[in-house]
């Protein structure tokens, strides 16, 4: 967004003759956001593959700094946008959050590339955290393994636009702009595995409901938590043949609680394949047509 | 006495089989030949190991330790074992020997003692696999957090994302029926807790239990006397959010005034779990994953791995060996990026020594050129995936051409054999000579390098360093000339040695070695133009797409950038071959050139460090893995 006087001035506020070059008149949030969006400082922070491309973004070839992300802030106080540039383990995920809540407000999370973004290739692995959104909002994602300079910086320009589009006024937009102060993201532990302190809820009962299942099926070995859900049919069936009769309403208990549950989620999957088929067939129509009009 | 000696001498100098002859006469009751199918080197009696192994460092002069590692033979066997590759830092090919020992109560003595460089080694070990080293000095996990439940590379231990034992997936292939992971997790993330957790007892302690399994022990109400002068040890955190460790790596000093007392790598920051996920691939997915370790010469990666498989595959019947095209073009490859690796680290060492990212500008221009023609050859920049067993992706295009990634809006559009002449010759010895002109005999930067971060050739040896690192305290061990591999025996270049064993030493090194590269390329160009036309398929067609590999054992090793690169690869389980690796290993040059770090460090000032890490030029992608 640049800020043109003639368009600007082109409201229901007069502006006299003289004036007209020298006066512009706008909202505060469209000011705010001009400044804002003009000098987005990133952090000086690269995790991987990608922080190579992004270094190869900041230097002279690409050069960043033609769209006001100016310098690199080494400290997380000085920066206003964090590009999660590579993979997020699970052992790294501690500090991100904590550098997150060390950035001041207003700030913006740019995941860059498929490990960030969803885990990428490494998204399987035991100490992977697969994709930064599992902790932090994020603002951007931009796809690529790793994404090429060119995209990073069409990444960059995207969260120029969404900053556009941003407003004072209106509190529930962004964090930063409602009512007291924003709460922190609760930084994760480290414990058997990496644990987010939101769902400690979630581990307790389920902890529970595997505790109560041990004694319900004579197991003295149980599975680790969360292969239960993926196995619970096998479990089941090989439960019937040991342990005689099964209570099902016990084991419902260890079906999803968070999350959309498989079944529903496999409706919504074909719902949306079905859709995409119909677009599809709409679009071939289309082009048909205006060969024929051509 | 001196026919002693002699006969001591003739020893050290024994080939591979005679000492593996030696070593059977002379301690039959520790040693048995490995016999299995596809299988080298010798099984030493876990009791005898320490021995048998001061017995090869000493008598039989195999000095270098390049890599330990671990194997779960789960189902095959039953065993743990670890399997070591000892070099002579003279040159020649490696001394297997393996430690073979139970499962459950997995115990080797550790060889720390004999070789220092297996420090790090079987510390992953341990975390990995849960085999213990007693007489280790410090076995703590590396690349895992304290209190992880369980030794992840184990056989039967299972991700929280787990799906099957090894790909392609049924869920994907056939049919296609691809399904989100997170969908399949009552917790929607990556995570498996096990089922009698205890919540109440978790607090967020991990600041704490890193500073204490470091055993620093540091007291700091303590104050200590230093010739009259009252003073506190201080502990002082570097990274893994720090600009000038090279990525999420961390250094733990502790300092009395300006001065490093100790310092400990903690690591595993960018852990991704290279090795699990890469033996549930099959050997052809690997190849990208290789890529990404050392991400700055991809090139490189790909040669080590390609050369390991194809060792294994040159068992089997249906194997033909590369073209000479095809060689000639590994070779330039690995060759470019060397010295986009060597730039690069000559770059971000001078802003880590502070001068601070004007020349690395310079170098990223040119690392920039060679990364067009990668683009161009390969299909992406970085991450080039393009070398594959017995072949390559694909020959040089004739043209470069690109309308996506203009220079000064302009659609570049050479020709390949052009644009590679003007580049080999005229601007990468351009950027040299500018570099050395401004850089070698720089008075701040002869100031701050010279005499800073030593590491004698015994400590350089002992420590398992490899390539500059190496080079740099005067020990002229270049894989391409130690135990050459593909057409380097024919082509003429130096190795790059320098005595010193300082910080400057390492720059004067990667100098010479950029200039040895660019004599290597331009000995190449002509062999290209020889081989125009020539297909690079043996047999004139891609190999196969999901090759079968014999079983045995592999250990292909390259001199990359940063040291000696090397993939230990397992094929077993199946019939007549395996079409995914039972274990695959990195011995990660910038893992292991980490281990004399704190060594080096000592003595030295605070400001200094990050220099001393970045003359030894890491990336965390293959340290971590």
């Amino acid at each position: 967004m640049d800020l043109n006087l003639q368009e600007l001035n082109a409201t229901e506020f007069p502006v006299p003759v003289e004036l007209e070059n020298n006066i512009a008149i706008t909202s505060l949030s469209q000011l705010y956001n001009w400044g804002r969006r003009n000098s987005m400082w990133p952090m000086l922070f690269g995790l991987a593959c990608c922080a190579i491309e992004m270094i190869a973004t900041a230097s002279s070839r690409f050069d960043f700094s033609r769209f006001g992300f100016e310098v690199m802030r080494a400290t997380p106080r000085q920066a206003d946008l964090m590009i999660v540039s590579g993979t997020v383990t699970k052992k790294m995920v501690v500090p991100i959050v904590r550098l997150y809540n060390q950035m001041p407000e207003p700030k913006y999370v740019l995941a860059m590339g498929a490990c960030a973004s969803g885990g990428g290739p490494f998204k399987e692995g035991y100490n992977v955290v697969s994709g930064m959104d599992k902790y932090l909002p994020v603002d951007v994602y931009v796809p690529g393994c790793p994404p090429t300079p060119q995209a990073l910086l069409f990444g960059m320009i995207a969260l120029q636009r969404k900053i556009d589009g941003q407003s004072i006024a209106n509190g529930d937009d962004v964090p930063w702009y409602g009512e007291g102060p924003a709460e922190p993201t609760p930084v994760p532990v480290l414990g058997p595995d990496i644990i987010d302190p939101r769902q400690m809820d979630m581990i307790r009962r389920q902890a529970e409901v595997a505790a109560s299942e041990m004694e319900l099926l004579g197991q003295r070995e149980l599975p680790a938590l969360t292969q239960l859900v993926a196995a619970k049919v096998e479990t089941a069936q090989a439960a019937t043949a040991e342990a005689g009769p099964l209570d099902e309403d016990a084991l419902s208990v260890v079906l999803p609680t968070g999350g959309t549950p498989w079944a529903e989620a496999e409706d919504i999957r074909e719902k949306r394949r079905l859709r995409a088929l119909a677009r599809k067939a709409l679009r071939a129509s289309r082009r048909a047509s205006q060969a024929e009009g051509e | 006495m001196e026919n002693l000696a002699a006969a001591e001498q003739s020893v050290a100098k024994l080939s591979i089989e005679d000492s593996i002859e030696y070593l059977k006469s002379n301690h039959s009751q520790a040693i048995k030949l490995d016999d299995r199918d596809g299988y080298q080197g010798v099984i030493v009696d876990s009791d005898q190991l320490l021995d048998i192994a001061r017995v090869i460092r000493d008598q039989l002069g195999f000095d270098y330790l390049s890599s330990a590692t671990a194997v779960d033979y789960l189902g095959e066997g039953d065993h743990m074992e670890m399997v070591y590759h000892a070099y002579r830092s003279s040159g020649g090919g490696a001394l297997v020997f393996k430690a073979q020992t139970d499962r459950d109560a997995a115990e080797i003595p550790s060889l720390v003692s004999v070789w220092r460089g297996a420090d790090f080694q079987e510390r992953e070990a341990w975390d990995l696999y849960g085999i213990r080293f007693p007489g280790h000095p410090n076995l703590a996990r590396i690349l895992m957090w304290e209190g992880f439940e369980g030794h992840p590379m184990r056989k039967d231990w299972r991700e929280a994302y787990y799906e099957e034992e090894r790909k392609p997936f049924d869920s994907r292939w056939p049919g296609g029926h691809v399904h989100r992971a997170e969908e399949k997790n009552v917790f929607g993330k990556n995570v498996s807790y096990p089922p009698d957790i205890d919540l109440n007892r978790l607090m967020d302690n991990s600041e704490e239990a890193v500073y204490s399994s470091l055993g620093l022990g540091v007291d700091v109400e303590r104050i200590m006397d230093k010739d009259g002068f009252e003073t506190n040890e201080l502990v002082v955190n570097m990274g893994p959010h720090h600009p000038s460790t090279h990525g999420v790596f961390r250094m733990v000093l502790t300092v009395d005034g300006e001065t490093v007392t100790s310092l400990e790598p903690v690591m595993g920051y960018l852990h991704r779990n290279h090795e699990k996920i890469g033996e549930r691939n099959t050997y052809l997915h690997n190849i990208p994953f290789t890529d990404r370790l050392d991400y700055i010469s991809s090139m490189g990666n790909n040669h080590g791995y390609v050369l390991a498989v194809e060792q294994l595959m040159s068992l089997g019947r249906k194997y033909n060996p590369p073209t000479y095209r095809c060689e000639a073009l590994r070779v330039m490859m690995v060759e470019l990026s060397r010295i986009v690796n060597h730039l690069w680290a000559i770059g971000f060492w001078l802003n880590d020594i502070g001068a601070f990212f004007t020349p690395v500008l310079y170098f990223i221009q040119e690392r920039e050129r060679i990364l067009d023609f990668f683009e161009a050859v390969a299909g992406s920049r970085m991450m080039c995936n393009y070398m594959r067993f017995g072949g390559l992706f694909g020959d040089l295009p004739e043209r470069i051409k690109s309308v996506s990634n203009l220079t000064n809006d302009r659609v570049r559009d050479y020709n390949t054999m052009q644009f590679l002449t003007e580049m080999i010759n005229e601007r990468i010895p351009r950027t040299i000579d500018e570099l050395e002109i401004l850089l070698t005999q720089n008075e701040i930067l002869i100031e701050r390098s010279m005499g800073v971060g030593i590491l004698s050739a015994e400590d350089a040896i002992n420590f398992s360093a490899a390539g500059p690192l190496l080079r740099g305290s005067g020990v002229a061990y270049d894989i391409r000339r130690a135990d050459p591999y593909s057409i380097y025996p024919e082509l003429d270049f130096d190795v790059a040695v320098e005595a010193e064993g300082d910080m400057y030493a390492r720059y004067r090194v990667r100098v010479t070695e950029l200039r040895e590269s660019v004599r290597i390329l331009k000995q190449i160009l002509p062999r290209l133009e020889a081989t125009a036309g020539e297909s690079i398929w043996a047999d004139g067609k891609p190999g196969a797409y999901a090759p079968r590999v014999p079983h045995g054992e592999s250990y292909g090793r390259v001199e990359n950038g940063k040291g000696e690169l090397g993939y230990y690869i397992v094929s077993a389980g199946g019939r007549g071959g395996s079409s995914n690796p039972w274990r695959y290993h990195v011995r990660a040059p910038s893992f292991i050139n980490l281990t004399p770090l704190g060594h080096m460090s000592k003595g030295y000032k605070v400001a200094d460090i990050v220099g001393i890490l970045g003359s030894i030029d890491i990336v965390l992608g293959e340290t971590d893995r």
